[in-house]
């Protein structure tokens, strides 16, 4: 796994508030967020995988463009890199808990980007079992509802 | 005794006269008989797979999953450059511009493809359209979604993508599509059974060399394109998966 990096206030646009989240792995890192809200591209697919601990093993190019992270720098980091401190814990290890009884998991989640923007999209995650084994999890976002996207917001805020 | 061919029912009408080139390639190719068997629909299509009497499938996305999963079909090439997409329209003169402008209890025409089904609805979706929300129209085939559409007796189409990009121009500029689809990873798939895969173990080389020679490359044009790409296991599982994650 790579090395945490801390988000830089040269690649914030625009004014930016600032946090510290420590993750379920007990690394800590520097988060930089604005409150804009980057639309969800029309008719397309954010897919990425990761191995059985969380760190990403691939991305589609959708995710690219909406994340605003290289490949490079996506590949073998932790998913978590893209958590929005605005999510609540509790949101995330149901998640976990789901996925890992090779159940599938639904929900709507607000992701930061490199730039401090974000995003809401409705996702999926899956389970890839093979022979019988889980050896990986595939995520795939699409638009959200509108509607679901004001209740989360909402609802989010009082899980904390 | 002779091997089955089967094609998804989704084909486009002008290539079907390619699958019997197909097939007479085949058969010629390997000294095999192999029969081509034509479903119009794909509930006609789901028994035969059930009932085991596909050998040779070239077979939609949704399928595909239970192909591999359940019948141990083995994946051996897909259509170069041609994944499944799906497309919204709507007639040029209704009102809604986007998809979140339309309502509850819209009437939405589609044809009986699980595939472009699933994605269409995925794409209502942001409209808080679910299927309990529309009113369905289905209809024999594309063309009949467009008059539907153009005669105002539906508010929007389910397309395949390339169904519709080969409308005549005179229905299309009738048309206006709210949105795409760019999912690129979805595709239709040639999957063999073990059991013919077993006596024809050169076949994944000689659908991909298929384009060397004039009948070969003949054919492939008559189902609309230039060659096929190897899929592997590995690969196959993902778009599955993928699929998967879709059909909640
Ligand atoms: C396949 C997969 C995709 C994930 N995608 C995201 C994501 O897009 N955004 C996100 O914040 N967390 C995502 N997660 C969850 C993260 O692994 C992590 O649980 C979350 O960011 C919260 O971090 P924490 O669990 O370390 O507190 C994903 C997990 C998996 C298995």
């Amino acid at each position: 796994m790579k090395e945490l990096k801390d988000m830089r206030p040269e690649d914030m646009r625009g004014d930016y508030q600032e946090t510290v989240l420590t993750y379920a792995d007990n690394r800590a890192r520097r988060v930089l967020y604005t409150q804009e809200e980057i639309p969800y591209p029309e008719g397309r697919l954010i897919v990425s995988t990761t191995d059985v601990t969380g760190i990403i093993t691939h991305v589609n190019q959708s995710f690219v463009d909406m994340s605003g992270f290289s490949t490079e720098e996506l590949m073998d980091a932790p998913h978590y890199i893209l958590r929005h401190p605005d999510m609540p814990p509790a949101a995330f290890k149901d998640l976990w808990d789901t996925i890992e009884q090779g159940k599938k998991w639904f929900g709507y989640v607000k992701n930061l980007r490199k730039d401090g923007a974000y995003y809401w999209v409705y996702a999926t995650v899956i389970p890839n079992v093979r022979d019988g084994q889980i050896v990986s999890y595939t995520s795939v976002r699409r638009k959200p509802s509108r509607t679901k996207v004001h209740e989360c917001e909402t609802f989010y805020p009082t899980l904390f | 005794m002779s091997y089955k061919l089967s094609v998804s029912p989704d084909y486009n009408p002008e290539q079907l006269s390619g699958w019997f080139i197909f097939n007479t390639w085949l058969q010629k190719t390997f000294g095999q008989a192999v029969h081509f068997d034509v479903y119009d629909d794909f509930s006609g299509q789901r028994q035969a797979i059930n009932d085991n009497k596909i050998d040779l499938i070239y077979a939609n996305p949704y399928d595909a999953g239970v192909l591999m999963r359940e019948k141990n079909f083995v994946p051996l090439v897909c259509p170069h450059k041609k994944t499944d997409e799906a497309l919204i329209a709507v007639a040029n003169k209704h009102l809604a511009q986007n998809v979140e402008e339309l309502d509850m209890g819209c009437r939405v025409a589609y044809t009986q493809d699980p595939s472009v089904q699933m994605m269409g609805m995925i794409m209502l979706e942001p409209a808080d359209l679910n299927k309990n929300d529309v009113r369905p129209i289905l209809c024999e085939n594309y063309i009949l979604i467009a008059k539907n559409l153009i005669k105002g007796q539906a508010d929007v189409g389910f397309f395949l993508t390339e169904a519709y990009d080969h409308l005549s121009n005179l229905v299309r500029k009738q048309l206006r599509p709210l949105v795409r689809s760019q999912i690129f990873i979805i595709h239709h798939t040639l999957m063999i059974h073990p059991d013919m895969l077993a006596k024809m173990p050169n076949l994944q080389q000689a659908l991909l060399e298929m384009p060397k020679q004039t009948t070969g490359l003949d054919a492939l044009h008559n189902l609309g394109f230039d060659c096929w790409d190897a899929i592997g296991q590995e690969e196959m599982e993902f778009m599955i998966d993928v699929v998967d994650t879709l059909r909640s």
